[in-house]
């Protein structure tokens, strides 16, 4: 062989050798585990389970089943209505923080390079932080069903409940794409503050809190460039509250928002990893 | 002047073996700060190596340059005789480093079946807890340890995929007497299993309990290597203190002298042998008071070693 050729031989070696060959079975075992274990993990961090699962249920109880039950916005009854946007706002929390302020933390203070270290397959580090915040997102959603259905007399096809549930549990994510792409680009302290700052006007600008129709026109107009607005639409056009704008628009908006995060959260994979390569 | 040992009697120690982890000229720049300057550097199989040396000096670039978690800026980091960063090579590996944060919500058993699946082969965790001292802590959660604990939690994970080669990075940093103590004999189990392992450490006392051999590093350059007999007498030397007019500069180039420093009203001497040395103070000055001597302690010698030529004096303690 020429030393050409033993050079390539290398380099194809080594590129083959990226990977580690592991039986499909392990594979999933990996992924499985842990997802699990990130799931444990945030559901034993009071600090995690206190804002992100109660705010939601709190204000849907108060101004959903508490004040404004017998009320109706956009020809739906409150309660039902109510789901919808406190859903929304729900999964944007449980995805923003479970990905974001874990991603800062553990990439900030070392844990993320003990894992690197050792033969974890790296992109199940991300994959369990998206499916934990998929399955908080169900949660919160089936909590304000529970408390819906019991408490506010809410009542809705089986069809059109899964719908619902679906379509918030997918809305998880684009705001998990997002939290990773925050994770990258902040600190293990300043990623809480950051976090809120950018989630509660969010919510705000987006109909969240106060019904939409109720919104400064201004406001109104920004939503129109928010992804928890076209979230929130999704789902209220199930409900029967929507604006009759399209769904597609709603979906395309979501999934180049997505995409963009997921751009942006690549750039600071590839920054962090020429910080130690480099 | 710094004491450069002989290249130690390495073939005597380990025949033929062969060297599972290398640096070979190895230079990294963080910046403009140089963490290391051209490290030469080998772990054969079946060695413990201990890397000796104060904060700051490279020793964690080293293991991580090793992990394929950095790269160095010229020259080659070798682990099993290919690039540190081949996924498969982890598989052969474990690492335990320093880290600021670990999932406090997870129980140890947890912790240590997560990363046990990572590998192919991985110990059994009762086993794993075992050799860990942590059967009595199996169901606690991270953040209810105490320190010694979450350094033996650490080393669990290290150890957990049954690697041959093993890199604890100050695996006792922040403990006190009995936990060092109890995490010394968790390595040596290790070792008497014929496990590879590269410990850095900033005691020689650590070095001498588990290492068959001891690089000294000092401001990213390797300056000693041997056993940690040779380090020792190396550098194990005396230590004089006495009040004089001469000044440090001319005290430093006696012949023989390794480290010289004031001490309030006095200077301490640190030399390889005390005689030569105070023959030529006597011979110098006439009015030199309060001679003392005595032997030099381990970390007095080590701190010999390591003094930058006595021009920063008395950095490390």
């Amino acid at each position: 062989m020429s030393p050409e050729e033993i050079h390539m031989s290398t380099a194809i070696m080594s590129l083959t050798n990226q990977r580690i060959e592991r039986s499909p079975g392990h594979t999933a075992t990996i992924y499985l585990k842990e997802a699990r274990y990130e799931f444990l993990k945030n559901l034993r961090l009071r600090m995690y389970t206190a804002s992100v699962l109660s705010f939601p249920i709190m204000f849907y109880v108060l101004f959903g089943l508490v004040l404004n039950a017998k009320e109706s916005l956009a020809g739906t009854r409150v309660p039902t209505y109510l789901i919808a946007t406190y859903g929304t706002f729900g999964v944007m929390g449980a995805s923003l923080f479970g990905t974001a302020a874990g991603l800062a933390s553990d990439r900030g203070l070392g844990w993320l390079q003990v894992k690197r270290a050792s033969p974890m397959p790296p992109f199940a580090y991300f994959v369990a932080k998206v499916i934990t915040s998929m399955i908080f997102s169900t949660i919160i959603v089936l909590a304000l069903f529970t408390l819906g259905i019991v408490l506010g007399g809410v009542r809705m096809p089986v069809a059109e409940f899964a719908k619902l549930l679906g379509t918030l549990t997918v809305g998880a994510l684009p705001f998990s794409a997002m939290g990773l792409a925050l994770g990258y680009f902040t600190g293990p302290n300043s990623a809480p503050a950051t976090i809120n700052l950018i989630y509660l006007p969010m919510s705000f600008c987006s109909g969240l809190w106060v019904p939409f129709m109720f919104l400064p026109k201004i406001v109104r107009q920004i939503a129109l460039a928010l992804p928890p607005y076209h979230l929130s639409q999704l789902a209220l056009g199930i409900v029967g509250a929507g604006r009759n704008e399209s769904n597609a628009t709603h979906w395309e908006v979501l999934a180049a928002f997505t995409m963009i995060c997921l751009g942006v959260a690549r750039i600071g994979f590839q920054r962090d990893q020429e910080k130690m390569y480099g | 002047m710094i004491a450069t040992l002989e290249q130690p009697r390495r073939t005597a120690m380990v025949s033929p073996q062969h060297v599972v982890a290398s640096l070979e000229g190895v230079n990294k720049n963080y910046g403009d700060v140089r963490a290391l300057r051209g490290v030469d550097f080998a772990v054969r199989a079946g060695e413990v190596v201990a890397l000796l040396g104060p904060n700051g000096a490279g020793k964690t670039t080293a293991v991580k340059l090793l992990l394929g978690l950095l790269q160095p800026t010229a020259g080659k980091a070798r682990v099993f005789g290919g690039d540190p960063t081949n996924p498969e090579n982890r598989m052969l590996t474990g690492a335990m480093l320093q880290v600021g944060r670990v999932p406090e919500t997870l129980r140890v058993r947890e912790h240590i079946d997560l990363f046990s699946s990572y590998y192919e082969n991985p110990m059994p965790l009762a086993e794993v807890l075992a050799a860990a001292g942590l059967e009595k802590l199996t169901d606690r959660k991270f953040g209810d340890l105490s320190g010694g604990q979450r350094q033996r939690v650490l080393f669990a994970l290290a150890i957990c995929g049954n690697p041959d080669l093993l890199f604890l990075d100050e695996p006792t940093v922040g403990l006190d007497v009995e936990a060092r103590r109890t995490l010394w004999d968790e390595i040596r189990r290790m070792v008497d299993r014929g496990k590879t392992v590269l410990l850095t450490t900033h005691y020689l006392q650590e070095a001498d309990a588990l290492a068959d051999r001891v690089a000294v590093i000092n401001q990213g350059e390797i300056i000693a290597q041997g056993t940690p007999a040779e380090i020792k007498a190396k550098t194990a030397g005396k230590r004089i203190r006495c009040i004089t007019s001469l000044s440090l500069d001319f005290v430093r180039q006696i012949p023989g002298v390794t480290g010289v420093k004031e001490d309030r009203e006095a200077i301490e001497i640190h030399g390889v042998e005390a005689e030569p040395i105070v023959r030529e103070l006597l011979a110098r000055d006439a009015r030199l008071a309060g001679l003392e001597v005595t032997s030099a302690g381990l970390e007095e010698a080590f701190l010999a070693l390591t003094q930058d030529n006595g021009q920063n004096g008395n950095q490390f303690n």
